[in-house]
C-alpha cells in the first residue's frame, strides 16, 4: 500500500491538474481540516447573518420591501443548509457544527457582528456585503473540492438578487430627499471598512492562504479580491454621487486600479476575537432562536413516530 | 441536540421540468419521508427550479469506491469502435 507521503504527492498534483475531489477520495488530514473549518464557518455566517436583516422585517418601509427582506432572509437560511450539508459530506456532524456555533467556539463572518441602524443599511449590506461575499463565492464556484463547488454555484445564483435589491434600496434613497440622501451616506460611511475586511487579513498576514491556494480551495488571493471588489464598488458609488469615506482612494494609471487607505485591522481582530459591538447580541439571538425551536424539533419527532406507528407492518419502509 | 441527532439524512432530486430527469440537488435532514420532501421544497426549489422531487435515505445509497475507478470504467477506454464515428462512412451515403 502506498505511503501518505505519495498519496499527498498524488492528491497536489491531482488537484493542480484542476481535477474535483469528491467526498469518498482519499485526501490529506489537512485538506480535510481546511475546508471543514472553512465551510462550517461559511455556514454560520449565512446563518447569523440573517439577524442584521431580520431586525429590519418588521420596519421594512413597504409591503414590496418586506416580502423581498423576507425572501432574501430565507434564502440565506436556505445557504446555510447547503453549506452545512456540503462540511457534512468531510465526516462532521450537524450537531457537531451547530453547537459549536452556539457555545461560541466557531467564527463566523466579523462583518455580521455590526448592527444594522436604519433602513439605509439594509441596503448597503445588500450592495456591499452581499457584493463582497459574492466575489469571494464566484471564486470558490471553481474550488476544488466538488460538494462546496456545487453548493458555491446554487448560491451564486441566487445572491446576486441579494446585491441588486440592496443596490435598487440604496438607489432610491441616494435620489430622495436631503435627509434620505445623507441617511444612506451615514450607512455607507458606517459599513465600508467593514466590507473591505471581509476578504481577510493582507496576503503578507494570511498564512493559511498560499496552501489553500495550492490545493486550489482558493484561487485568488485575499488582497486580489479585495481590489477587485473595490474597483467595481467605486463605480457603483459614483453612479449616485456618494462618497467612499477613505481620503485615499484615488485611480492608480499604471495599476488601472484603485490605491486605498490603511485598514484598521486591530478592529478587526478586535470583532473577530469577539469584542465587536453586536458578537454577544448575536450569540443570545442564536441561542434563544435554537431553544425556542426545541419544541418543534421534538414535534416533529413526535410526529414521524406516530405516522410511522400508524402505517401497516407491510408497508413499513 | 439529541433530538435532532437521530434524524436521518436524505438526498434530494429534483425534475426541473417534464420530460428531464430528476437530477441530484443536496441533501437535507429530517426524521422521515414526509417532512423531508416539505423541506426540500422549501429548500431547493423557491425559484420554480423544479416539477416533481425525489427524498431518498442517504444510506439506501450503494455508492462505487473511487478506488475502484480505473477497474470499473478504464476497460471501456480503448473500445473505441463503440461510437459511430469510430467508422468512415463515405459522404455519398448521406446521413447516417
Amino acid at each position: 500500500m502506498a505511503n501518505a507521503v505519495d498519496l499527498t504527492t498524488t492528491f497536489d498534483s491531482y488537484v493542480a491538474a484542476e481535477n474535483r475531489v469528491e467526498p469518498k477520495q482519499w485526501m490529506p488530514e489537512k485538506y480535510r481540516k481546511t475546508l471543514v473549518r472553512q465551510i462550517s464557518q461559511h455556514a454560520h455566517s449565512e446563518i447569523v447573518g440573517m439577524l442584521p436583516e431580520a431586525n429590519w422585517i418588521t420596519r421594512a418601509p413597504s409591503l414590496r420591501a418586506k416580502l423581498i427582506l423576507i425572501a432574501k432572509v430565507q434564502d440565506e437560511g436556505g445557504h446555510g443548509l447547503y453549506l452545512y450539508s456540503a462540511a457534512e459530506t468531510l465526516g462532521t456532524s450537524r450537531e457537531t457544527m451547530v453547537r459549536d456555533l452556539l457555545s461560541g467556539k466557531a467564527k463566523y463572518s466579523s462583518i455580521f457582528n455590526y448592527p444594522s441602524l436604519t433602513w439605509a443599511d439594509i441596503g448597503v449590506i445588500g450592495w456591499l456585503v452581499d457584493g463582497a461575499a459574492i466575489a469571494n463565492q464566484v471564486m470558490l464556484c471553481r474550488t476544488s473540492y466538488g460538494p462546496y463547488s456545487r453548493a458555491m454555484v446554487r448560491i451564486c445564483k441566487e445572491e446576486s438578487f441579494h446585491q441588486r435589491q440592496g443596490y435598487e434600496i440604496v438607489m432610491k434613497l441616494a435620489r430622495g430627499t436631503s435627509d434620505q440622501k445623507a441617511m444612506v451616506q451615514d450607512a455607507l460611511n458606517r459599513w465600508w471598512w467593514p466590507s473591505i475586511m471581509m476578504f481577510g487579513p493582507t496576503d503578507d498576514n494570511s498564512p493559511n492562504s498560499e496552501q489553500s491556494m495550492k490545493w486550489r480551495i482558493k484561487r485568488k488571493s485575499n488582497d486580489q479580491l479585495r481590489q477587485e471588489f473595490i474597483d467595481k464598488t467605486v463605480v457603483h458609488a459614483e453612479f449616485l454621487d456618494l462618497s467612499i469615506p477613505d481620503k485615499d482612494l484615488k485611480w492608480d494609471e499604471s495599476r488601472q486600479s484603485y490605491d486605498y487607505g490603511e485598514i484598521n485591522w486591530d478592529e478587526f481582530y478586535r470583532v473577530i476575537q469577539g469584542d465587536g459591538p453586536c458578537n454577544r447580541q448575536r450569540l443570545i439571538a442564536r441561542n434563544k432562536a435554537h431553544n425556542e425551536g426545541q419544541w418543534v424539533r421534538e414535534a416533529a419527532t413526535a410526529f414521524a413516530a406516530k405516522q410511522a406507528a400508524k402505517k401497516p407492518a407491510n408497508q413499513a419502509p | 441536540m439529541s433530538d435532532t441527532s437521530n434524524w436521518p439524512l436524505w438526498e434530494v432530486f429534483v425534475r426541473s421540468k417534464n420530460g428531464l430527469a430528476h437530477k441530484h440537488a443536496g441533501s437535507l435532514h429530517a426524521p422521515d419521508a414526509d417532512m423531508a420532501l416539505k423541506n426540500a421544497r422549501d429548500v431547493y426549489t423557491r425559484r420554480s427550479e423544479g416539477v416533481s422531487l425525489w427524498v431518498v435515505p442517504s444510506e439506501a445509497i450503494t455508492a462505487s469506491s473511487p478506488d475502484e475507478k480505473d477497474l470499473l470504467f478504464t476497460p471501456a477506454d480503448d473500445k473505441v469502435y463503440r461510437h459511430p464515428t469510430f467508422y468512415d462512412i463515405p459522404d455519398e451515403v448521406g446521413h447516417m
